[in-house]
């Protein structure tokens, strides 16, 4: 292994960016891949499924086998919203394999009580969010109804990329929403990322059902997300 | 050496390690049959001292891997390894598990 590759990966994984290390294992030169990019000798749709199932592996490829070495950095789900679907979502969360952390500056909803071993911060988005930043690796769920608390961070995860933004409201509420992010600048493309009415469409009623439309809605994201450079 | 914590990733301390100016070597887990203890991917990494961090088997076949990546220091020539009950090495070194692996050694250059 090359040093200057593996300190390459090495400041990827770190700053939580996915990237491939391809080792020709018929002894050619290792190489580099991040997301939408394409190596030599291994087929593109090879190095898309491994981006996207986060699997490393052997794999044939033009005349030699090679070693997908998939550095894929876990995703994590940031809800605001101290509500009773977060609560069920961080149940389910941590099992589906996801890191989840709630936000509500509403301190009668974020409490530790309602929230017993999950990572809860009763303070503002815009203050949360200034000291552990949105990534593409990041889901955004947003369902306090409140446009003063959600706003804030729906438009940094659309201006950030964030795999999957997903928003609680009627279609009237959404409508309304789209008005204040399109006067904030957002682009008819950034805003029709918005998963609204929020979650996969499975007739979803309690809020328990909801949180299991929502985590289904954020594995597709992930698992089927686009791959551009 | 250094203080390593068990949340360290075998990569950065491999960088660490080569950074402090000691010879390094990775094995990797490339593939796996049956019940194998540790997924595709896993990471031991391994000093010309035989100093090591990480892990490819939960210490069924560790031994070997080093005195290999040792080998691979010395020669610069990477290695595919593979270990499995049905190897004639298994009264040696196996899987009692009785799952395969092939582990791949490289040094860093």
């Amino acid at each position: 292994m090359d040093l200057g590759l593996l300190k390459e990966l090495n400041t990827l994984r770190a700053a939580r960016k996915a990237a491939i290390l391809v080792s020709n294992l018929s002894g050619g030169p290792d190489q580099l891949v991040r997301e939408g990019q394409s190596a030599e000798g291994v087929p593109q749709d090879v190095i898309n499924k491994a981006f996207l199932s986060g699997k490393s592996g052997i794999v044939e490829g033009e005349g030699s086998s090679y070693f997908l070495n998939v550095q894929v950095p876990p995703a994590r789900i940031v809800v605001i919203g101290a509500v009773h679907i977060s609560q069920a979502l961080a149940a389910m969360a941590g099992i589906a394999g996801f890191d989840i952390e709630i936000i509500d500056p509403r301190t009668a909803f974020a409490t530790p009580e309602r929230f017993a071993g999950i990572k809860l911060t009763a303070n503002w988005p815009e203050d949360v969010l200034k000291e552990r930043p949105l990534d593409t690796f990041t889901a955004l769920v947003a369902v306090t109804h409140d446009p003063k608390i959600d706003d804030y961070p729906l438009i940094s995860a659309l201006k950030t990329g964030c795999f999957y933004v997903g928003a609680l409201g009627s279609r009237k509420t959404h409508g309304k929403r789209v008005e204040r992010l399109q006067a904030a600048g957002l682009s008819g493309e950034q805003i029709g990322r918005i998963s609204a009415p929020i979650g996969l469409d499975i007739g979803a009623s309690s809020p328990g059902e909801i949180a299991v439309a929502i985590l289904g809605d954020i594995i597709q994201a992930l698992r089927r997300r686009g791959l551009s450079a | 050496m250094p203080e390593v914590s068990g949340t360290d990733n075998p990569l950065d301390i491999a960088e660490r390690w080569r950074g402090e100016g000691r010879d390094v070597a990775i094995a990797t887990v490339m593939e796996t049959w049956g019940s194998a203890p540790r997924p595709v991917g896993s990471h031991l990494v391994i000093d010309g001292d035989g100093n090591f961090f990480g892990s490819v088997s939960g210490g069924c076949v560790e031994g070997e891997v080093i005195t290999e990546a040792m080998d691979a220091l010395g020669t610069g020539k990477p290695k595919m390894l593979e270990f499995g009950v049905a190897d004639e090495t298994a009264w040696r070194v196996g899987l009692s598990c009785g799952g395969r692996i092939r582990v791949y050694v490289e040094k860093v250059s």
